[in-house]
């Protein structure tokens, strides 16, 4: 099998041009046929990617199930994955059944939103396999296409100024990764991801306009990836499409944003970032951790006041998001680990607690905080499935929450205490967001007169969050299932980084 | 000696003769009734001569002692101008009938126009550059006016003819700077000139010209025609204005810098990476505000020609390689683009406001998706065509060392996005309204998926562009030595 990967990014794109080109009619029959057939695409995936879960070799830390075709430019179509790439990839596919599941409800233009879906996880998956530089941005920008429509067909009352602001955004950010891109294979001569990581580009300061740029071609090399990333991830002060897209999206496009979609930007980090710039990344790596410090406060403070639930959980992803940011950028073992861990780890339960959401919101068809109370007696199962997945995002051990979170204080304490003192009040505050929220929405009488005849969770409903469940506990009390696939290329990387970045440590104290 | 001469230029003389004699013919027998039959043999004479061109000798030929040149460039360029008029002009039939305006001229003025822009792009001497540049515009102003009873396309043609006359104007008196300080008229001679001393009268010279010929690609600040001309004319010649003649001047462009003044790249690179820089900004933000499709889209081609400029002002092989490809690329975009304005029509009479699109997906699936792809591809975005081309560019600029060009030409796309995004948001977001009607006939329908399909398709390892960005580097390298 020399092209599983390329097997499993194009599957679900054969999927949609099989309901594009086939499926005719908008009526039940035609509406259903195009649900089963994304799911039977989706599930497809997810057995193929577990073929390559199951055939990757965790303790070679060099790019596995290569395969590489000519392309423009003399460029490559180069695919492969590595340890930090492989569970970003089983991540998509085994959360798209599951977001697919959850758009069983949906009834207008069903087959288009079935399309967008496949063809943004044919993206998604590019994303994580892309081993050439101008092939991951074309996956990367292309993402956007289907989310826009995503957002702006099927979203909310606001959804036209929510999905300019998402496109507008992510595509100002990314352009100028596009220049650096530009600017690494004018210097490199290549464009090859592997050839990339191990270059050495320029690192001598330089000034323009009379500012002195320390770090010189690489810092302005990490600046322009940096844009790109911060936007995607999305890190204060720009992540202020992240909530109004969360708001507008559709209960499905939330969870892939939340889920899948912002975990581009730390990838991105992993994988430009640190290999490729380690002198930028040492230079401006402690703005980073700052940053992602007063977006974990400040993120969960603004949390506290919403009275919107997606916009809640929406900042508590940005605050979650921190940790990862913070992680990365402390760049030692236990950060890294912790930072790969929390973004796997809020990939499963950031997205079960949007589908949380959309499980009243379909009944309701509110998402104000103050329409609900009470759900408990009318909902049991529901207030179970919400208090597991609250505790989760709060960092309860025993969930996967817990786990990144602690390893990427740990990493970050060895770094800087002052951050990592800082950035625990974190913990507390989404204690204090998280709870409240839960006990606003689910505990107390049940006093609204609406909700009288509110009803518990379906089989469908409870099918898509048991997977969520089950995975966000088995991460929690067994975490070598993720940290024996990530740890030996993390080690390689963090090593790289801290060669590369001798040299100038002894230039500074010389 | 003449007869090698002939040789070299016997697709210019087999398309002039033809739209004399056809215009003969025409005349003494049944006038506009010939028209639809006119237009159909134009084509594909245009077609056929692309075909003739591209299996030509891959050598470079001069003729009229070097008043004429056959290289790559000219090939590359004779055959894209070529296939975008024929496609534009088969397009064009069923609406110019329709609206009564398929006279016998319209077809064989298109002809001339070619020839003078066959003439443009493989000009070795100012006298035959001016003589293309001349035959094609004329050409153009007439076609502008078609519709002789509408108030704006007359006002399209005078405007276009005067302004035109002005840029004309500035371009013979750069070009009458250049030879009396250059002594000669040939640009090999000019070469010769400029590298050996190269005088403050030849730098006016340059930026005459230079003004000239950014008047011709609607580069800004000498687009103010562009506009009016690309709203005023019937739409099928403003398709046509939006493709070949822009690919000519582009051509023209980069035939005199880099083979009269190659060797003084540095000079005139600035005032190119300026005409970029305003034009892609001034194209994206002008654009916002605008209500009518043709009006946008000349915007949108402002812009793009600033994008084009991009590579030129590089100055390098992969500057005009970058260049040939985006303007291949563009020209591909438009007549798609315009395949689809073509077909908007409302009761049977065209309408060209954007917000005639609304709901339109619900109507018409596929060609709201065409619609989709072919604006995503003209914002610049992956993985459609346009980003591809925007890529070369961008490459051949940083290599010239022209970095912050290209980070005002991303965040210039940024802001053209915009207005891109918006028709998008008409036709998949826009509530019920009666827009435009659902159908397209079977040749715009046509042309709107195949382009679709290229722009969306063409990248994927195994087509590779079809190999144009080995064409068009063999083409840059005949031209920059």
């Amino acid at each position: 099998m020399g092209n599983l990967l390329s097997l499993t990014t194009f599957i679900p794109l054969l999927g949609a041009a099989i309901l594009a080109l086939f499926l005719r009619g908008s009526d039940d029959a035609a509406q259903n046929n195009a649900k089963w057939v994304a799911m039977a695409t989706t599930l497809a995936t997810f057995l193929v990617s577990l073929f390559i879960l199951f055939g990757f070799d965790p303790s070679n830390t060099d790019f596995q199930f290569v395969e590489e075709r000519p392309w423009l430019l003399g460029m490559n179509y180069k695919m492969g994955v590595d340890g930090i790439s492989v569970l970003f990839v089983m991540l998509t596919t085994f959360l798209m059944p599951l977001v697919i599941a959850s758009c069983w409800n949906v009834s207008t233009r069903v087959k288009e939103y079935m399309i967008a879906f496949l063809l943004l996880e044919t993206l998604m998956l590019g994303v994580f396999m892309a081993l050439d530089l101008v092939l991951f941005y074309l996956f990367f920008e292309a993402g956007l296409i289907p989310m826009f429509l995503i957002i702006g067909i099927w979203g909310g009352a606001n959804r036209i100024y929510a999905s300019f602001k998402f496109f507008l955004y992510t595509f100002l950010g990314s352009v100028l990764m596009l220049v650096a891109m530009v600017a690494m294979f004018s210097q490199a001569g290549t464009t090859d991801i592997p050839t990339l990581m191990t270059y050495n580009f320029a690192s001598e300061d330089f000034s323009i306009l009379g500012v002195q740029i320390v770090g010189g071609m690489q810092t302005l090399l990490w600046i322009a990836f940096f844009a790109s990333f911060a936007v995607k991830m999305p890190m204060w002060p720009v992540h202020t499409w992240l909530p109004d897209a969360h708001v507008q999206a559709p209960t499905a496009g939330s969870v892939v944003l939340a889920a899948i979609l912002l975990k581009m930007g730390g990838y991105g980090f992993l994988r430009f970032s640190l290999p490729m710039f380690p002198i930028g990344s040492e230079v401006l790596g402690p703005m980073v951790l700052w940053l992602s410090v007063i977006a974990i406060i400040y993120t969960s403070l603004v949390a506290l006041v919403q009275e919107d639930m997606k916009k809640l959980i929406a900042y508590s992803s940005v605050a979650h998001m921190g940790y990862v940011t913070m992680g990365i950028f402390a760049v030692n073992q236990q950060g890294i680990d912790g930072a790969i861990f929390q973004m796997i780890s809020h990939g499963f339960i950031s997205g079960a607690l949007f589908l949380c959401v959309g499980v009243i919101y379909d009944r309701m068809h509110t998402r104000e905080i103050d329409a609900y109370g009470g759900l408990v007696n009318r909902m049991p199962a529901y207030a179970l499935i919400f208090l597991f997945f609250t505790m989760a995002n709060v960092g309860l051990p025993g969930t996967s929450g817990f786990i990144g979170e602690f390893l990427v204080l740990m990493g970050i304490f060895q770094v800087n205490t002052w951050v990592a003192m800082f950035a625990t009040t974190g913990v507390i505050l989404s204690a204090a967001y998280a709870l409240w929220l839960y006990r606003r929405v689910v505990m107390g009488d049940l006093i609204k007169e609406s909700l009288r005849t509110i009803s518990d969770m379906t089989t469908r409903e409870r099918f898509i969050f048991a997977p969520l469940a089950f995975m966000t506990l088995l991460l929690g009390v067994y975490p070598a299932l993720v940290l024996d696939i990530i740890g030996p290329s993390v080690t390689a990387l963090v090593d790289n980084y801290d060669m590369a970045t001798a040299g100038m440590t002894a230039a500074a104290t010389h | 000696m003449i007869s090698a001469d002939i040789q070299t230029v016997m697709p210019e003389i087999i398309l002039a003769v033809y739209a004399m004699l056809a215009l003969l013919v025409a005349v003494y027998t049944t006038k506009d009734a010939m028209a639809p039959l006119l237009t159909w043999v134009t084509s594909g004479l245009f077609v056929l001569l692309a075909f003739y061109i591209g299996a030509g000798e891959a050598v470079t030929t001069t003729a009229f002692d070097g008043m004429f040149n056959n290289d790559g460039f000219a090939r590359f360029a004779k055959i894209v101008i070529l296939i975008s008029a024929a496609s534009v002009l088969v397009m064009s039939q069923e609406y110019m009938q329709k609206r009564d305006l398929l006279r016998f001229e319209y077809p064989l003025l298109v002809a001339l126009s070619v020839v003078g822009m066959m003439v443009m792009v493989s000009a070795g001497d100012l006298m035959a550059l001016y003589m293309g540049l001349e035959l094609q515009s004329l050409a153009l102003y007439v076609v502008a006016s078609l519709r002789r009873d509408s108030l704006k396309s007359t006002e399209a043609g005078l405007k276009y003819f005067v302004l035109g006359a002005l840029s004309s104007g500035l371009l013979l008196y750069g070009a009458s700077l250049t030879y009396g300080f250059a002594g000669t008229t040939l640009f090999s001679g000019i070469m010769a000139a400029a590298s050996a001393d190269f005088s403050l009268g030849l730098l006016f010279g340059v930026v005459f010209m230079l003004a000239g010929f950014a008047f011709k690609v609607s580069a800004a600040p000498f687009h103010m025609w562009t506009p009016d001309v690309y709203e005023g004319s019937p739409t099928p010649v403003t398709a046509f204005f939006a493709t070949a003649p822009k690919v000519a001047a582009m051509g023209l462009f980069a035939r005199v810098v880099h083979d009269a003044f190659g060797g003084i790249v540095a000079e005139w690179q600035q005032i190119v990476a300026f005409l970029a820089v305003a034009s892609m900004f001034w194209g994206a933000v002008a654009a916002i505000s605008q209500r009518d499709i043709k009006r946008l889209m000349a915007y949108s081609s402002i812009a793009h020609m600033g994008f084009a400029l991009m590579g030129l002002a590089a100055g390098t092989v992969l500057g005009v390689q970058a260049m040939l490809i985006y303007m291949a690329i563009y020209v591909t975009m438009n007549v798609g683009t315009f395949a689809f304005i073509l077909g908007m029509e409302k009761d049977g009479r065209p309408i060209t406001d954007i917000e005639s699109l609304k709901s339109y997906s619900k109507k018409q699936p596929l060609m709201s998706l065409v619609v989709l792809i072919m604006m995503f591809s003209l914002a610049g975005v992956p993985p459609m065509l346009g980003f591809f081309g925007k890529f070369y560019v961008l490459r051949a600029a940083y290599d010239a060392g022209l970095g912050w060009l290209a980070v005002a030409g991303v965040v210039a796309s940024v802001i053209g996005a915009f207005y891109y995004l918006r028709i998008v948001y008409y036709v998949y977001f826009g509530e019920d309204t009666d827009g435009v009607d659902g159908t397209m006939s079977p040749v715009l329908w046509t042309a709107a998926v195949v382009t679709a399909a290229i722009v969306l398709l063409a990248w994927v390892p195994g087509i590779n562009l079809f190999g144009i960005e080995t064409i068009a580097q063999a083409a840059a390298e005949t031209l920059v030595n």
